[in-house]
């Protein structure tokens, strides 16, 4: 059946278009659009007047926590949530139990996904065996079965020597390391940011060194391989600017950010809610306004969510003993039309590029993150003017530890479409 | 006169008027203990768990004699001998006590904001005891109340804060409740263990001892744990020793009627030489007497005189 898509507000970034257009699709791929096409025979027609039509939206970064942690989420939940959070695809991290680092895991998601998963599900394979940050993995094999990256999420690579060989060989292959970075011996066994606020609470502090540190390795490392690094969940101010310095001198790095540390400070902490523990950690005002620049200014090039799942009774605990994360996809665009595009940091059009064709360009997903004739019909439709309220327990994912509950925004995504099909709403 | 509190977290949530009754009422309650039947029924028939996950014994036994002393019945859980130990969570520990219907739990915890997270979930009145690096309300009290037996006024009364304020649940505490009554507070200490941040709360914050001391009123010198050594907070205890102890040179630098507190337990001839710590000078075993009186006037607040809970 084909699926025609009427007067819709056609933001591509990707053709800088941003125009009243029809859409026509056929078989999962765009077949046509252009401002009037004409109903036939069998044509499914969906009118979305007064709505923004853009390429579905990429998430680089979600914890899916299957295979092993199923308790807090699964392939499936994960990828209701990302359906009824506007993404149309999703990038699983490694650290799963077993962990990523061989084919069948691989194999075993991308199976799953295929059967269960309301979403595109991109694995990305882990840098080293076991996350050890030690050996690397076959990335050649795992490239082949289906991962589109590599990273050691949340266990930073600390040997420089294993950095720089991940990064030659990762070149190599044209494909990606993304690295959360973190200096483990500076962070230590901190609990949020260092400063005022965790000297008054008395919680220990990951201070911000710990990733600008890592952020400076990584440049001049991947500098020195003439590799390529994309810098996951940037949260400082000297994170920003070592990586708009290095981009000066062309040094192929990208960077991501996530909706929590744009929107919130680790002033939010005063009540030692555990639903705010994340990592890193949500840090200074003045940090914030320095991401919110990168974002304006392009240092920073995506939003991703780090949708990290967790359980009420893991979060239900002393602030020490709370696991890390955020539940994140279905309040990331929200979020971010709220603060980002209906308060004028962003226009719309950057907005979509930085969740959308910035990703697929970055993962080198070459039929996505654009609404072209023969790219795949992955469309998330968004509505600028509905207002919602986050209420965690409607939530598609399994878990709730989400610190928006209760906050009114202005714009929400609408529906989701992949391959052509609707899969949010819900059927 | 009124304690606006239902529980009692941190010094943080009390107003002057607060701890002005919490002081007044320690000195109202402390001739209990000096008499020769040394009880009172007021709290006869209340119910009052120590919940200590860490060790200590001056504060439990503060606490138990506190309790005592006004009749309440008091029992001691420690994390060696529960089922803590065989996994049970802090909420669930916490929720099989309050099925057995105490009025108020005493806590001690390791990690700050513990007893806050206790109070989002119980019905019995919570008293903090100490919680990680954050507070400590009734060392605080009694140590407002100690210097308040010596000194006349807390306006514009130096008080200098010395060893590791960066882990000090009692540096916090007390740096909170005697500005609020007026005091003038300097923290002492070596850059790693006071950083620049703490000058946000009211405090100035110096790292030379000697300088400090001009003027002070009040010297109050902090336990130095030798972990932090090896975390490299100091270099060694002879360094630390050799900035911060408080020795009989040093103190000659105060005021001539300057007192010296410490909240226990004392490393001798590392942050405090014997002879400071055993002088007239010295209140420190006065701070752990008056501890009792602290203890009684909180309990009293909290449980007692009248019947307060109807209204929570």
């Amino acid at each position: 059946m084909r699926l025609l898509i009427r007067n819709g507000r056609v933001v591509d970034p990707s053709s800088g278009t941003d125009e009243t257009l029809d859409i026509l699709i056929d078989q999962g791929k765009i077949a046509d659009i252009k401002p009037k096409i004409e109903e036939a025979e069998g044509f499914k027609v969906l009118d979305v007047s007064r709505l923004v039509v853009a390429p579905g939206f990429i998430d680089m970064h979600a914890h899916l926590r299957e295979p092993g942690q199923e308790y807090k989420e699964d392939i499936q939940t994960a990828s209701r949530a990302a359906a009824r959070g506007g993404f149309t695809s999703i990038c699983a991290m490694p650290n799963t139990d077993p962990v990523n680092d061989n084919r069948g895991v691989t194999e075993f998601i991308l199976a799953e996904a295929r059967k269960r998963a309301a979403v595109n599900i991109f694995p990305i394979a882990a840098v080293t065996n076991g996350l050890r940050g030690e050996q690397l993995t076959d990335m050649a094999d795992l490239l082949d079965a289906g991962a589109v990256a590599f990273s050691d999420d949340g266990r930073c690579i600390q040997d420089s020597l294993v950095m720089r060989r991940a990064l030659e060989y990762s070149d190599f292959l044209q494909t990606l390391v993304i690295d959360h970075c973190e200096d483990f011996d500076l962070s230590q066994d901190g609990l949020m940011h260092e400063g005022s606020h965790s000297f008054f609470l008395g919680l220990k502090g990951i201070p911000a060194s710990a990733e600008e540190v890592m952020v400076a390795r990584d440049v001049i490392l991947t500098e020195a391989a003439r590799a390529r690094i994309h810098i996951a969940h940037l949260s400082t101010r000297g994170g920003a600017r070592l990586v708009e310095e290095a981009r000066k001198r062309n040094v192929r790095v990208t960077a991501e950010v996530t909706p929590h540390h744009l929107v919130l400070s680790d002033e939010a902490l005063a009540n030692y809610d555990t639903n705010l523990k994340v990592n890193p950690p949500l840090r200074s005002q003045r940090d914030v306004q320095a991401l919110l620049a990168a974002v304006r200014t392009g240092v920073i090039d995506v939003l991703a969510t780090d949708h990290a799942p967790h359980t009420a009774e893991e979060k239900d605990v002393e602030f020490d003993r709370a696991p890390f994360g955020i539940n994140g996809l279905e309040t990331a665009v929200s979020l971010l039309l709220d603060r980002l595009v209906n308060k004028n940091v962003l226009d719309l059009s950057r907005f979509i590029e930085m969740i959308s064709t910035n990703p697929a360009r970055i993962l080198g997903l070459a039929n996505k993150g654009r609404l072209t004739a023969g790219a795949d019909a992955d469309l998330t439709i968004l509505n600028l003017h509905k207002e919602t309220v986050i209420d965690i327990t409607t939530f598609a994912s399994k878990s709730r530890n989400n610190p928006f509950h209760g906050w009114k925004l202005k714009g929400a995504p609408v529906m989701t479409i992949v391959a052509g099909k609707i899969v949010y709403p819900f059927s | 006169m009124e304690f606006k509190q239902r529980h009692l977290l941190g010094i943080q949530h009390l107003d002057v008027s607060d701890i002005l009754t919490v002081l007044d009422t320690a000195e109202s309650l402390s001739e209990i203990s000096t008499r020769e039947v040394k009880k009172v029924p007021t709290l006869r028939g209340k119910t009052i768990v120590n919940l200590f996950f860490e060790p200590s014994t001056r504060t439990r036994s503060s606490f138990e004699l506190a309790a005592k002393r006004l009749s309440a019945d008091i029992i001691n859980f420690s994390q060696q001998t529960s089922s803590v130990v065989k996994g049970e969570s802090l909420k669930d520990t916490v929720l099989n006590l309050e099925a057995m219907n105490p009025d108020a739990l005493v806590i001690r915890h390791p990690c700050s904001g513990a007893p806050h997270f206790v109070s989002t979930f119980c019905r019995s009145h919570v008293i903090n005891a100490g919680d990680g690096s954050h507070e400590h309300p009734t060392q605080a009290l009694l140590d407002a109340f100690t210097i308040r037996q010596t000194k006349k006024s807390f306006t514009n009364l130096s008080v200098v804060i010395v060893g590791d304020i960066l882990h000090s649940r009692v540096a916090r505490s007390n740096l909170f409740l005697l500005s609020k009554l007026g005091a003038q507070i300097t923290l002492v200490g070596p850059p790693s263990l006071l950083p620049e941040e703490f000058k946000n709360f009211g405090a100035t914050t110096s790292h030379s001892l000697d300088e400090s001391l001009a003027g002070a009123d009040v010297i109050m010198m902090l336990r130095i744990q030798t972990e932090r050594q090896k975390a490299n907070f100091f270099p060694s205890i002879r360094e630390y020793r050799n900035l911060y102890c408080l020795t009989e040179k040093r103190f000659r630098l105060a005021n001539k009627d300057a007192i010296i507190m410490h909240p226990g337990p004392i490393n001798r001839g590392v942050e405090i030489s014997s002879e400071m710590a055993d002088s007239v000078k010295s209140v420190i075993l006065k701070q752990v007497e008056n501890g009792i009186a602290i203890r009684m006037a909180i309990l009293y607040l909290l449980l007692g005189g009248r019947e307060r809970e109807t209204a929570d």
